[in-house]
Parts: C-alpha cells; structure tokens; sequence
C-alpha cells in the first residue's frame, strides 16, 4: 500500500507569541520548529500502516528549506521518502497550498501509481485554515474524512472514527481517500538513533511551485491583549485546604 | 510575598547554583540583611543551572579547579543530594590512554582516587558498552550525580531560616546605581534597592549586569548540546536514578550515562555556537527555557554516531528514542576559568560567574569567606576576575578565546599549548627584529614574547645540547632554549622583557602603602631594589616581586604581567592616604642583559662606572647609554651578572641595537623566556608565584622568611609570627631526576605537576594533608640534570633523599639536592655579585 | 446590504450555542440585509431562529439523509447559496461547521477563513480569525465575492433581535457521491464518568503529577466533586493518561464553571483549550508558574500533598 503524508513545519510556540515582518509573522528567533501536533500523528499512522501492510510512505511537506529538517524527523520515524515543495518562507493561504499538494501527488501517482491513503493534519497548529485536506481531497475525486481519532484499513475500505456526543461516530469510506487526523490518533514514537542516521540518506525530492496571489489575504497578526490577573493565593501547602474548600462552597460545587 | 526591601545589606543577583550556594554561605558566616532577586522563576529561574547534567569529575589537571570540584562534591555530599555512581574516562587511541595516564598523575597531585582500567575492566563495569572499540580507560569511584536544583533550595531554606535572607523571584534588573567607584544601589523591576556589596551571580547574563555598572564580566554564552534516549529497557528494571558509571568518551568529546529509564548524551564535538548575551531570550518567550535554545540536530547527527558505536545495545535499539535535546548555553572565559572577586572597576560590586554545577557549592563557600574575611580558604588566584588585562575584557576577545577554547572542552591540551586565535594583541618594541631573528612566539598577557630563537639554533650543536625523544616532552620546546642558556652562561643573553607590570606608587604615603603590602623592609634608601613577597592575612603567598625606591616618596612596583592586574588592585586595594598609584606597564619597556660578559657590554656603551664597587646589585640608578637615560637595576632573575634596564617604550629598539652592537665581540646570545622563565630560575632555586608560590604555602616552607621580621606592620605579619613558632611541616625542595629511562626504553622529561612518591610510588603527604608533587620541573643546563621543585615533609627534605616522580604512570628515580633555600647552580651566588 | 447564508447545527432539540452566534455574525455581515438560517435534517427549534437574526429558516430534507454527511451538507449549502444569490455564508466554527463550510469553499473554489471572531462587512469582507487555538489574531481580507468563514466558538455575540422568521422547507438534491462520506455508525463511549468537553468541574493534572499513579489524588478530588478528570500534553506525550483526557490546544477544549490544574504550568497551548472556565484554582509548587496569570485562586504547594488535604477537608465538612 502506498501513503502519504502531508506535515506542516511550525514554530515550537510555548511562552508568550510576539511578532516580526511588520506583524506579519511570529518571531521564531528563539524558537524551534516542529511538525505540528496532528501531523505528528499522521506521521506515525503512515508508519504503522506500511509496517503492517508494507508498500510505501512518502512525506510531503510545503514550507522553506529548512523545513527538511522536518521532513528528515518524518524520515527518521519511519517513513520512506520525502518530497519538499519549498517556498520562500512566506505563508500560503489554504486554497494555494492545497493546489501545490494536488500538482504534487498528481505527479509522483503519476510516476508510481496512486496513495490508498493521503493523510493530514486536521487544522494546521499556527494558520489553523480548516480546509486543505478538504480542498485535496475534492481536488483529487476522493473521499475525504476529517476530524479522525481512529483509523483501520481492510479489503480496500477505511473505517474512520471522529469523537462525537461522548462517543465515537464511524465513518467508511473506499481507498483511495484523504483523511484529516487529530492528536491522539495515536501516541507517535520518538525517534530512534538507527532511524535518525537512516533518514540521513533517505531521499527528498524538491521542487518549487509558484505561489499564487493569495485570496484569503492576510492583513497583520495581533497578539490578543491579555490582562495579567494575579491569583488570589488561598494558601501554601496543605494548610490551604480549608480555604480552598471555603472557596469551593462559595461557588457552589460542593 | 513580602515587599520589595529599600535595603540590603547585600544583593545577590542571580538564583542558580551560585547565587544560591553564596546566600547560604554568607549566611552562614553570620552575614544578615541578604536580598537575592532573579528574573526568571523559582526553584529553577532559566539559568544555566537548570539545564545541567549535574555530574562531577573531581579529577582536573589544574589544582584550583580540582579543589573546588571536590570541596563541591562534599558539600552535595553533606546535604544529601550526591549519588556516587563512579565514572570512566575510555580512551579509543593511544593518544588519548597516554593523556589518562596523565590525568591519573593529576588526580594523585590532589587526593583523588583514580586508576586506569582495561577494556575488560570497563565493560564489567558498564555491561552495556561497546569495550571492543577501547584500548583502556580512567576510572574514578568517587564521580558522582548531584541535584543542584534541590541544593540550591536547601541553601536559600536555611538562610531563610537563619534570618538572613529574602529572595524575589521575576524581579529583573535595570540599572546599577555607582557613586564615586562604589556600587550603592540596584534598580529592578519591583523598585529600587541600596546595598553596600552585590554580587553578579547570573551566569551567561553577567556582562550584561557588570556593564551597567561600568564593569566588566568577560565571558560568552556557548551552546552545548545534550539529548535525552529512552525509555531503556535495561534501566527499567532497575529503580535507580543512576546505577552504572557516567562514561566520557573523550576521543570523540562526548559523555553519556544514565538518567533513571533515560540515557543522557552531551556533546562537546560540535562547532562552535557562540551567542551574546543580548540574545538570550526572556522567560516569557523562550520556548523552553531561555538557555535552552532549539536543538540544531545537524551538529549533533556527526556526534550521535559515535555514541551509537560505543552503546550499540542502548542506541541501536529501534524502540529507545529521542525524547528531549536541546542546544544548552554555558558560559566560557577568555582563559577557560571562571570569573569571581570584587571587581577592579567598582568597590562593593561582586563577580560569580562561568561557574559550573561541579564547582558551584565551594564557589559560594570561597567567595562568601572572602567578603566576609577578605580571604577564601581555597586560593582562587586563577579566577580572581582581576587578573583580566583590558585586552581580556571585550567581547570579541573573549568571543575568540571561547570559540577556540570549546572543543578543547575534552581535548588534550599540553601544558604549554598557546592559543592562536587573535594574535597579536600586544608587540614589544624588539617584536620586528626578533621575528626576523626567528623568535618563536608564546603569548603571556596578551603580549607576544620570544620563548627562543630560531637563529640560534647553531648553538644546539655547538652545546651538545640533547634533544627529547618523546613528542610530548618535546612539544612547544626546543632544545635551542638549553642552548641559549649556557651561552649566557659562557658570555651574556639579552633578553625582552617588555611584558613586566609595572607600577609607581607615589605621595607621602607611599611608603606606607608598600610597607603595608610587602613583607621585607621598604623603608630603604633611595636606590634600592627589593624583592618581596607579598602575602595574605593568613601568611600565604598573595604574589612576589620587585620594588624599586626611586625617591623618597617614590615607588617602582615590577612584577610578571600574567598576574600584573591582580597585584595592581591588592595595591590599590591597600594604598594608604596621600599616595597614589599609576599603571606605567605601557610606558616602558625593560631589557635584561646577564652573563659574565654583561658589565663589559654595558660599560661599553655607558661613561657611567658600572663596577660592582660603584653599582653593587640590589641598587638602580640613571645611566646614560648613548643619547638614552636608562634606569638601570641591578637584579637577576636567571642568576647571573647584570641589569634590567627600563627604557620609554619609543626607545627600546634604539637600546637593543646599541647593546646588540656593542655585545657582538662579547659573545652576546638573545634568549627567549624558555630561559628566563625555566631554565634559568630553575637551576638558581628562584620560586614562582603560581608554582612554588600560592596560598596553600607560607613563607617558611618556600624557604623565603628574611633574616629580620621587620617591626613595620605588613599584611600577614601576625601569620607570619606564627608559622615560625610552629614546626615545619613541608619544605621547598630541588630534586634531580636520577634516570628518564621509561619501561620502553625511551628518554623521558616530566613537564611539571607530576606526584612526587616513595620510591614504591606511595604517595607522600605532609602533615597538613598536601600531597607532594612536581610545583615545576625543566632543564638544568648548567649541571646537565633535569630538575624538579616540590614540597617535602621534613623527614624527606633531606638531601640525598631517594624519592621517584610518577610521569604517565611509570616511577622514574630522583634525588633531593637541596632542601629549602638554596641553588643546585652557584649556590654561593659568585656570579650575581660578580 | 447583502444577503448572509447561515448554516445553524442543532443539539438535544434546539439550535447549539455556537451556531447561534454564527447567527449573530451573519446578522452582522447582512447588515440589515436578509439573514437566511439553515437547518438540516432535524428541524427542531427552527422556529425559534428569528428571535437570533434570522429573517429566513430553510429546513433542508432528503430521502438519503439519514446520518451526518458533510459533502452532502455543503451540497445544501452552495446550492442553497446559489439559490439565494447570498454574498456570504456562515457556520458554527465547530468540527462539523468547519469541514462542513470548507467543504462549500472548495466545491465553489473560494476562500475560507477559519474561526472568525469579527466580521466586517463591506466589497471585501474583512475577518478576524483566530489561530493557534485563540493564542493569536489574523485580520484578513476575504478576496471573493461569495465570503466563506466560520466563527471561532464563544467569541462573537449572539444577536437577540427578539423577531421572527418563517420556516420553509427546502428539498434538497443530492447526488450518490455528495453520500460517500456519513457517518455509518456510533460507538458509545467505552467508560462512564463524565465527560470532559461537557463537564461543570474539570480537575486537570500536569507534568507535576510525575507519573500515572500521580494521578490517584486527583482522581479522589475528582470523584468527590463529580468532576471530569483532564491533563495537559505533557502527560499524554509521556503516556501517562489517554489523549481523551487532554485539554488544550489539540486536545479538548472545555468550558466549566470550575477548573482546578494540579502541576500544570500554563503553557500558551494548554490555555487555549481552558479560555471558556469561568473560575480557575491552580496548585502549584511554583508561585511564578504562567498559570497563575491565568488563575482566579492559587494554592502554592506540591499537588502530592495539597490536592490528598482537600479531599480530606472536603470528606470532614461532608461529615
């Protein structure tokens, strides 16, 4: 079986955001990148998916050239190669980047014949556009399942579970499809020394799509004032127990 | 939180190990009125510190480093927050088994227990290493892991609990108020704060802290990268937080161990990644925290390799993965040791910096004694921030050194290895003509200087000098130096003697201020020279130099410009009113010429009478020499007939030329520092300051208490009184090295800092605790013999004693030739007072 | 003045809350123009809809539709947009929303502009949507002349008009492909308890918790509250809980009136997912913690013992 998999380099937000290029990028001066979240995921179903059913697993990636970085941690988890759509460091709105992705799957199905599955992220971590798996899928005539937690594959159907009501809805769908996956799909392994040097000569395929005018166009980020509340400390150690508790039968929850 | 005190007693800013360790001692030592503040959170405020992979290896070639790491393990120790897991240095070459072998020599200098292994002996152990790639190893049973964040809680509870500290965390600093060279206040972000002392104890920050106070912190931030591997089945079995030795894979600078289910790699093999302090993000927003920056895993893809074929069975699993790595800052010095005193620039403020978790609890003990005392009891001269020359402190000096410096981190650095990197800094007069005269340059201070000249090498033969076989004795040596020396011995040598510090203390206190600093008389008349010691309260060595009285209230201070800076603030320090000091190191330049041909040289060019009637040695005077006025001094450094001679800088190749030229018929040689420095004081006994001379010993054991105490007081009289009172425990002796033979047949020569043992290689120790060791070793060409000084208990300073000197783990036999005061060379000194 | 399509997602018998403020927003981009709500399938609490805005409820059927079908949803929607020559159109930014409206966007190939939390109308409209989970801005100009988007959940207000609005029928066309995806079945959910994304009180651990048995005090505290228990990622990345206990970010985002996180710094990512607690307790060793920013109440303290005294306090009032 072959898959792909489609990740996104992001900067490794955890203390305060703030901005560069005219409010028009977060400044990752001090900042590692780092696939996103639910790519990760993606990541490690590719892999377990062609561990269990063998084939191939590509990764795909749109973003600058350091995002090989990126790609070659995808390679070290497992997958099989990589191909780099590298762009200039600018962001592509969703309908842009999901064209990229379209001329690009087109291509390598082209060389080596169709992906049963392509996988996403659900929503990138810092653009949080909602709608490239979507737009891929349309593109290409496949079904396209979002928003999944579960993931099987048997006799050329995929049954896909997304959380819903407390439970759990089941979605089935023919391969080949697009699937849009979530944190917590599954808990992606770390990356193994062997894997790390055997990525080192896993191939990446570049190429250089034009961007095009963007049509959702960005104006300028705004970091969200926050105002600084200082807690009202109950206490320390255990001895706060009575005043938290007070506080619990002031609001009522007890 | 309690508010913002308007006053402190003391500011200590910075809460990693450091400051932490600081606030308890000061505390301890009965210091109240303690304020530490930090930018970042508590109990681990983003420093250095926090990142730390916490481990100690007490052995060290250098002896205050080796001190520190081991009064810092017994202060883990004492708290409960040690684990003695043991460690192995593993040798993958040669090369490298011969620096272990070195390395074990050193840890017997300072009492560490250490031994070399084999590869079997490794792999038992450590079962999970790859030994089959090893030719032997270094083990030490006392490394061990310590918790540095939990001692740095423990250290501020009790403080706390003394009542003599409050600590504010996320209160940042923005100005450091300074009135007449004195710090009197600190401005942060929770108001403003006076204070008589505050110390700068925030590690890579520190410049940026001194600088706003007019001073100078010299160090810069350097990534060093670690990563976390897991979860380890092995280590999963076991509940231990460490439970097999911390190996250093010093052929490849790396170091792994294990860190409860994890196994922590660090590398020193990158390039390196320097950054400035500006650059460091602030808590709020760095990632993780602001000295862990984002791990660049291209630098560390060459290193994981080579851990990968020394733990093959932990690494290579495909199920141990990378779980956390980071690019973690630590800070690094122009000379690689760390940065503590007061601070040259302004009274009151305190450096602590560049210091690692392994030295930071004996860092807080020993600068916390030395406010409180004005002495620590560990002799921190090598980090004493005052030994910077201005060239030292700027950033792109530092930048440099640091960036040359960090794989050394494990490297094998020969004793006498020379930094290349920004060279030259500071040409003497003579630099031209004794690079045409193929001076081979060393660097001291910032100074270039001749270590011998190549254009000599013709003597080699001439003095059937003999060269050493083994590469290491012979690197960054020649045997040229030899050579010069016995032809200043024949005839005469001129020496470059540009990098001397020089300084005038001047006013009607200036006699005070000499006579409060040096040991022997200065109430001498005009005329005068003489040689001190300079001691400390507790009658150790503080420096030894030379004093000039040129007038009445006039003083010329001479002493070596390594240590230069720091003897200029001890004399500023201690300047008594109405006198004033002046730094004249730029202004001159001094010229030695010695050997018996030397008066004729000198008298030659001079209408002065230079007899020894008319200019007995131990006086100076004007002379003129041709169109120059030259102060001429007669001392010797080297045991010979003849002068230092200062001249305006401007003015120093006009005098060497003139000298050059009038020595030709005489025989006159230029010798190089190889024999200025080793060769020459070697064989005349003369101690050094930094050798045979430090804190650790008095004046009595060096052999260099003057025949009258004199009644003036001076700064360690009372001590001094004392140690003559007590017996004496350990004596300054000369020893020859009897046979070089090594087991291979081959020629050795020991380098210096090698243990001095029994001839069954015991170790000897005096009944202070100090080992015996090697304080210098080199040629004594006038005798032929190899010679070595070193501290001996009484019942071994005998001469004639039969002893052995351990180099790279073999004994080779050496004999006591003079104990205590004394030459091995014109023990009489004929030839001084010729 | 302009027409605005709003597709409006029904829960337990009535309109969602979020779909009501997409209401709201739409009425804001309409400005004074037609407000056109759809509901499909359940028509439940379609009358209501005026009273938020709408001008205009269409209760879209078909045959085929018995299961939640996104392609077919955004089908209804563009068709219906068409229909009504509406210059924009308006969803819930709520899972089913979101794929639901860039689904309308890529079958008319225009933009979508994700989790808007302001909406300006005029030629171009102007949004701005949340990214990073709320943690960060974006003002962005939709270059279209049908605008697509969708509002972030709880950041715009409902508009209570207090009107009316008919309710039509509208027979939807669908094709077998617009049916391909739909969900075929439900799972239940595999334990009791309560559930975290709906829960009134949510205990939360974090890297301060050291461990999956670290857990045990706060899922004593839990218990006795009848609370959800919920962690942050630096827990589910070292396994020591399930990713369906995550809050955050890319893990559940929650809303109850009282939220306790034991060890949990506040990391931007975890904050995200706990904007909409009304009341935040946090325990925490560290007093400089960014959490306590963030919090109402703060206990500073080692959760291992201070969360075991609250139960016991809480146990000794309850007699």
């Amino acid at each position: 079986m072959r898959v792909l998999v489609c990740i996104k380099r992001v900067p490794a937000v955890a203390g305060r955001i703030t901005l560069t290029d005219g409010d028009r990028a977060i400044d990752a001066q001090y900042l590692g990148f780092a696939i996103g979240p639910h790519e990760e995921c993606g990541v490690e179903e590719a892999v377990r998916l062609i561990e269990a059913n063998s084939g191939e697993s590509v990764v795909l990636t749109l973003g600058p050239a350091e995002a090989t970085e990126q790609l070659r941690d995808a390679m070290a988890l497992g997958i099989t190669r990589a191909i780099h759509l590298v762009t200039g460091g600018e962001e592509w709105d969703g309908q842009s980047a999901a064209a990229a992705i379209v001329d690009a799957v087109r291509a390598d199905e082209a060389a080596n014949g169709p992906f049963d599955l392509i996988l996403l992220g659900n929503e990138s971590a810092d653009s949080g556009g909602y709608q490239v798996p979507v737009r891929v899928g349309r593109a290409l005539g496949r079904p396209v399942v979002a928003g999944i937690k579960g993931l099987t594959v048997a006799d050329g159907m995929a049954r896909l579970e997304q959380e819903a009501g407390g439970g759990r809805d089941v979605y089935e769908v023919p391969l080949p499809a697009v699937v849009s996956v979530l944190e917590g799909l599954n808990l992606p392994r770390y990356p193994s020394v062997p894997g790390r040097i055997r990525a080192k000569s896993k191939p990446i395929a570049p190429s250089s799509p034009e961007r095009p005018e963007q049509r959702l166009g960005m104006i300028r980020l705004v970091v969200p004032q926050v105002a600084a509340t200082e807690a009202t400390v109950l206490g320390h150690g255990p001895d706060a127990a009575p005043a938290v508790v007070d506080m619990l039968a002031s609001l009522g929850v007890l | 939180m309690a508010s913002f005190p308007s006053s402190a007693k003391v500011v200590i800013i910075g809460a990693g190990i450091v400051g932490n360790s600081i606030a308890y001692h000061l505390a301890n030592l009965g210091w109240k009125d303690i304020v530490q503040i930090d930018k970042g959170p508590l109990p681990n405020p983003g420093g250095s510190t926090g990142h730390a992979s916490n481990f100690l290896y007490l052995a060290d070639h250098n002896k205050e480093m080796a001190e520190l790491t081991l009064e810092s393990a017994h202060q883990y120790e004492d708290w409960g927050v040690y684990t003695m897991c043991g460690g192995l240095e593993v040798a993958r070459s040669q090369e490298r088994l011969n620096e272990l072998r070195r390395k074990v020599d050193s840890s017997k200098n300072w009492g560490v227990e250490s031994r070399m292994v084999t590869p079997a002996e490794i792999k038992e152990l450590v079962p999970f290493i790859n030994a089959d790639i090893l030719v032997g190893g270094f083990y030490s049973p006392e490394v061990g892991v310590c918790d540095s964040l939990q001692f740095g809680t423990l250290c501020r509870e009790k403080a706390e609990a003394m009542g003599a500290l409050q600590s504010f965390a996320m209160t940042e600093v923005t100005a450091m108020g300074v009135e007449d060279g004195r710090i009197k206040s600190v401005t942060t972000t929770r108001g403003t704060i006076e204070a008589e002392y505050v110390i700068i104890a925030c590690g890579v920050w520190a410049p940026l802290l001194a600088e706003m106070a007019g001073a100078y912190i010299p160090l810069t931030p350097v990534v060093h990268q670690m990563a976390d591997y897991g979860p380890v089945p092995l280590f999963e079995k076991s509940s231990k937080a460490i439970g097999y030795p911390i190996v250093r894979d010093m052929d490849v600078l790396m170091y792994e161990r294990q860190d409860g289910i994890g196994f922590e790699v660090g590398s020193y093999a990158h390039r390196s990644i320097l950054h400035d302090p500006e650059t460091i993000p602030s808590n709020e927003k760095a990632a993780l925290s602001p000295t862990e920056f984002p791990f660049t895993p291209e630098d560390f893809d060459p290193q994981i390799e080579d851990a990968l074929e020394l733990f093959p069975e932990i690494l290579g699993d495909e199920k141990v993965g990378q779980k956390y790595a980071i690019n973690g800052l630590i800070a690094l010095t122009p000379d690689g040791m760390p940065v503590l005193g007061e601070t040259p620039e302004v009274k009151g403020l305190w450096a602590a910096a560049a210091v690692w978790v392994k030295e930071g609890p004996a860092v807080g003990k020993a600068v916390a004694e030395w406010m409180v005392h004005g002495e620590p009891s560990i002799d921190l001269n090598q980090s004493d921030i005052s030994r910077f020359h201005a060239h030292q402190k700027t950033r792109q000096h530092t930048k440099a050194r640091a960036f040359e410096a960090f794989p050394k981190t494990y490297g094998i650095v020969h004793p006498a290895e020379q930094y290349v990197s920004d060279r030259p800094l500071r040409i003497t007069p003579m630099n031209r003509w004794q690079a045409e005269h193929g001076a081979e340059f060393f660097e001291v201070a910032g100074w270039e200087r001749a270590q011998w000249y190549t254009c000599n090498a013709p003597l080699v033969e001439k003095f059937g000098v003999k060269t050493r076989p083994n590469e290491w004795d012979a690197r960054w040596w020649s045997p040229i130096i030899n050579a010069e020396h016995l032809a200043m011995r024949e005839a005469a040598g001129i020496f470059d003697l540009s990098a001397f510090a020089i300084f005038d203390i001047l006013g009607t206190g200036a006699l005070a201020s000499v006579q409060r600093v040096a040991m022997r008389q200065m109430d001498v008349a005009v005329g005068k020279v003489v040689y001190t010691p300079v001691l400390s309260e507790t009658g150790g060595f503080k420096s030894d130099l030379t004093i000039m009285r040129l007038a009445k209230h006039h003083f010329r201070v001479v002493t070596g410009g390594a240590h230069g800076m720091a003897d200029l603030k001890w004399f500023k320090d201690n300047l008594a009113p109405m006198a004033s000091i002046v730094d004249l190191t730029s202004a001159y330049t001094t010229i030695g010429v010695w050997g018996p041909r030397a008066r004729d040289i000198v008298q030659s060019i001079t209408r002065v009478d230079m007899s020894h009637k008319a200019f007995p040695f131990g006086t100076c005077r004007d002379v003129e020499m041709g169109s120059q006025v030259v102060l001429a001094s007669r001392i010797s450094y080297v045991g010979d007939l003849g002068w230092e001679l200062y001249v305006p800088m401007e003015q120093g190749q006009r005098l060497w030329d003139e000298l050059w030229a009038a020595g030709e018929k005489h025989g006159l040689t230029a010798c190089g520092m190889g024999v200025y420095g080793t060769t020459g004081r070697l064989e005349k006994g003369y101690r050094a300051y930094g050798a045979e001379l430090d804190n650790d010993y008095n004046t009595a054991e060096a052999g260099m208490v003057p025949p009258k105490i004199k009644d003036a007081d001076f700064i360690g009289r009372d001590a001094v009184l004392r140690q003559m009172e007590q017996p004496l425990v350990a004596t300054c002796c000369i020893l020859t090295v009897d046979d070089h033979t090594s087991a291979s047949g081959e020629k050795r020569y020991m380098l210096g800092r090698q243990p001095i043992t029994m001839p069954d290689g015991t170790p000897i120790e005096d009944a202070k605790g100090r080992r015996s060791y090697a304080n210098s070793a080199g040629a004594s060409p006038s005798t032929g013999k190899h010679v070595l000084m070193a501290y001996l208990p009484p019942a071994l300073a005998v001469v004639g004693t039969k002893l052995a000197v351990e180099y790279f783990q073999e004994h080779y036999p050496v004999t006591v030739a003079v104990a205590g005061a004394g030459a091995l060379f014109d023990p009489e000194n004929l030839l001084i007072r010729a | 003045m302009s027409a605005v399509l709003c597709l409006v997602t029904v829960a337990d018998g009535a309109a969602d809350e979020v779909s009501l403020q997409a209401l709201g927003a739409a009425s804001a981009l309409a400005s004074g123009g037609a407000v056109h709500a759809l509901v499909i399938g359940d028509a439940a609490g379609a009358g209501d809809l005026g009273a938020w805005g709408a001008t205009q409820v269409h209760v879209a059927t078909h045959a085929s539709l018995t299961s939640f079908a996104p392609d077919a949803w955004a089908r209804i929607l563009a068709d219906l947009a068409d229909t009504l020559d509406v210059a924009a159109v308006v969803g819930p930014g709520s899972d089913a929303g979101n794929t639901v409206l860039a689904r309308v966007a890529a079958r008319l190939d225009v933009p979508f502009a994700a989790n808007c939390t302001a909406v300006v109308p005029g030629d171009t409209v102007v949004v701005t949507r949340a990214r990073w989970g709320g943690s960060l801005f974006e003002e962005a100009a939709i270059n279209a002349q049908r605008a697509i988007l969708t509002t972030q959940p709880h950041a715009v207000a409902k508009a209570s008009t207090g009107g009316s609005a008919a309710v039509a029928s509208y027979a939807a066309t669908l094709d077998d492909a617009d049916l391909a995806v739909r969900v075929v079945g439900h799972v239940a959910a595999a334990k009791g308890g309560v559930s975290l994304a709906e829960a009134k009180i949510v205990v939360s651990g974090g890297r301060g918790a050291g461990s999956t048995e670290g857990f045990a005090p706060i899922e004593e505290l839990a218990g006795l509250l009848g609370a959800a228990v919920g962690c942050s990622r630096a827990v589910t990345i070292s396994g020591w809980r399930p990713h369906t206990d995550q809050v955050g970010q890319t893990g559940t985002k929650i809303a109850p009136d009282l939220y306790i996180a034991c060890g949990i710094s506040g990391a931007t990512q975890h904050m995200a997912g706990v904007k909409g607690a009304k009341t935040i307790l946090a325990i925490n060793k560290d007093h400089e913690a960014p959490i306590m920013t963030g919090a109402d109440y703060a206990v500073i303290g080692d959760l291992a013992v201070v969360v075991p005294a609250i139960s016991a306090e809480i146990r000794r009032r309850r007699g």
